[in-house]
């Protein structure tokens, strides 16, 4: 069981980097899922296996270690909100752009291939004014 | 007293709780706001007083005693970090308040800064792993939604990012939480400093390095830093002026602490530690120098000085560790006041763009005079905080003769000085340039080149920077003492277990 267990996290953990390190947000987010899953899977694992605690009245030995599962639920619940935001988060640069691709850092871009930056950019607008510039001579 | 150790973390959500109710009228959010933040400082400034006195306090949240519920505990350390927090804190809503802007008039914005308030208070106060996680997000999470309030195309490109990357590390840390319990059954911090020295050399070892990262990519150590110069800038100034000051210093300080407490003094990192040190340090400044948006030089430097504080712990000597929080204190004063400084040059010319700004020092000398304070001290010149953070860490590597880094230490000071001495020259000096007319907020009837709420805290905070400097010695000793506890964690660990 441990080890069915490992390997489900293993395989979690492979198919998310996986997705992690596509350019589509879509993709990525899933891929952070799929790790977060795998981390939960991880926690619970690493408990004591046995009956349902903190029911009743019973004998306690051979009850399961509930500790980590109320660890694994609470990282749940994190998980589950931080991906609500992720979601909103692509779906605005989604509107923003009309494309699922992770955007460049331009200005990073300018100054690793100019040395100092250009005045065409200003500050934080750089994005939103080169592509305006890019736009214009496409039309 | 040990009462008092939860309200730090219950007040400010309490606040945000209130501030969402309040949320039709802006004034009285505000009102929630500061009182909370100003109780939390009071309280801070008593837990100090009171733990500098008697010790470590610890308490146990719900009943449950320790090592199987919530533990929160106080030592020196962690109320240092605290009362520094706070005052940061309040300052920095302070501008916020006096800062002309939509974003920081959004009705998220009171309740979501108290929830980033309450995720500092709790990662500084908790003894216990886990709860070192859940501090941790509730910081983070606020802090995705402070970053991209704006919506702007630029802030979600690197709000995502951001975003990413720290789920990424939240993942390891889940799997980090997963190990520890697997291997040591308990993830109180007072608990593991028992059973990890137990565990064989190896796992202790992966623990160890696993911890690292971890934390390394909340502090941005190299080479795990790369998300924050690209993130950092985009957010409005007093955002990015209190993550500049706290966010990567509770990374810091969890590295510290754990490192400290769980692992004994033979399985200690010193020599690994030692080189990210260096490395972060002269990367950072490096890529502070190539940068043209004054910004952009901050967030960099932000990551070279991190390495400031990693080099203080890696000499894991009382000396060196001292050094490291009166370091980290003076980083978090000097770096948040630069960046509201930041905000106000953008602010009177309209740009933070150093090919855009010019003459500065004739049309707002009182920018000038603030941008100089901090900026001097960040480097390190005598009297600022930064000379006596600076003089007592190259003094621990001296008598540890760890010489090499050390040396980096002084070639990345000088350094320093260039790069800002480049933003000065070019903001402050250099002939003055039309400014770009619509992008300019300040207006004409502002002989403090901006409004008094935004200039008051940023000048209180480099007042803060020089008397940090002139009143080094009780400082230090505070700090000493401090590292005292780190290093012999004895009393920390019996207050909290009994």
């Amino acid at each position: 069981m441990t080890v069915l267990l490992a390997a489900t996290a293993a395989a979690l953990f492979g198919i998310g980097t996986y997705l992690v390190l596509q350019r589509k947000l879509s993709r990525i987010i899933i891929g952070i899922a799929l790790l977060g899953h795998g981390a939960n899977v991880l926690m619970v694992t690493s408990g004591d296996r046995g009956r349902a605690p903190l029911i009743g009245n019973g004998p306690t030995e051979g009850l399961a270690d509930p500790l980590p599962q109320a660890l694994a639920l609470t990282a749940i619940v994190i998980s589950f909100g931080v991906t609500a935001l992720l979601l909103a988060l692509a779906y605005r640069s989604w509107l923003l752009t009309s494309d699922d691709e992770v955007q460049d850092d331009v200005e990073d871009r300018d100054v690793a291939l100019h040395g100092a930056p250009d005045d065409d950019l200003d500050g934080t607008e750089g994005d939103a004014d080169r592509e305006r510039d890019d736009d214009g001579d496409a039309a | 007293m040990n009462a008092l150790l939860s309200l730090p973390i219950l007040l400010p959500l309490l606040g945000a709780a209130l501030s969402i109710l309040a949320g039709r009228s802006r004034p009285l959010q505000r009102a929630i706001g500061l009182t909370t933040l100003t109780a939390v400082a009071v309280l801070a400034v008593i837990l100090l007083v009171e733990v500098d006195r008697n010790g470590p306090a610890s308490t146990a949240a719900g009943g449950w005693p320790a090592p199987l519920g919530i533990a929160l505990v106080a030592d020196r350390f962690s109320a240092i970090m605290l009362v520094v927090a706070a005052l940061m804190l309040l300052a920095v809503l302070v501008y916020a308040i006096g800062q002309p802007g939509a974003e920081r008039n959004h009705v998220g914005f009171g309740s979501v800064y108290l929830i980033l308030a309450a995720g500092v208070a709790a990662a500084f106060l908790t003894g216990d792993l886990f709860t070192l996680f859940v501090a941790i997000e509730m910081m983070l999470t606020a802090s995705y939604v402070l970053l991209t309030l704006g919506g702007r195309l630029d802030q979600v490109r690197s709000g995502m990012t951001y975003v990413v990357i720290s789920l990424l590390a939240s993942v390891l840390f889940v799997t980090l939480l997963a190990v520890v319990y697997a291997s040591t059954g308990t993830v109180n911090l007072a608990h593991l400093s028992q059973r990890i020295p137990d565990l064989p050399d190896g796992l202790r070892s992966a623990l160890a390095v696993l911890m690292l990262v971890v934390f390394g990519i909340k502090a941005a150590i190299f080479p795990l830093f790369f998300w924050l110069p690209d993130s950092y800038p985009t957010a409005p100034s007093p955002v990015t002026a209190i993550f500049a000051g706290l966010l990567t210093k509770v990374g810091v300080y969890a590295i510290i602490r754990t490192q400290t407490l769980l692992f004994p003094a033979s399985a200690r990192p010193a020599t690994l530690l030692l080189v990210l040190a260096a490395a972060t340090m002269l990367v950072g400044v490096l890529g502070a120098i190539a940068q043209g948006d004054v910004k952009r030089v901050l967030s960099f430097q932000i990551v070279s000085h991190i390495g400031y504080m990693i080099m203080g712990l890696g000499l894991f000597s009382v000396a060196g560790l001292a050094a490291a929080v009166l370091y980290t204190v003076h980083h978090i004063v000097s770096k948040t006041a630069l960046f509201l400084t930041g905000g106000l040059i953008e602010h009177a010319g309209g740009s933070s763009r150093m090919s855009r700004l010019g003459g500065m020092v004739r049309t707002a000398p009182v920018i000038a005079v603030l941008f100089l304070v901090p900026a001097l001290s960040l480097v390190g010149v005598p009297p600022f905080s930064g000379f006596v953070a600076k003089f007592a860490l190259v003094d621990a590597a001296a008598a540890r003769s760890a010489y090499a880094v050390m040396a980096v230490s002084l070639v990345v000071s000088l350094l320093t000085l260039y790069s800002l001495m480049k933003v000065w020259i070019a903001v402050f000096w250099s002939p003055a340039r039309e400014p770009v007319a619509e992008a300019r907020l300040s207006q004409p009837g502002e002989p403090l080149g901006g409004p008094l709420l935004m200039v008051a805290p940023t000048a209180v905070l480099a007042a803060m920077a020089l008397a940090i400097g002139l009143a080094a010695g009780p400082i230090y000793g505070l700090c000493q003492r401090a590292a005292q506890d780190l290093l012999h964690p004895s009393a920390y660990v019996t207050e909290v277990l009994g």
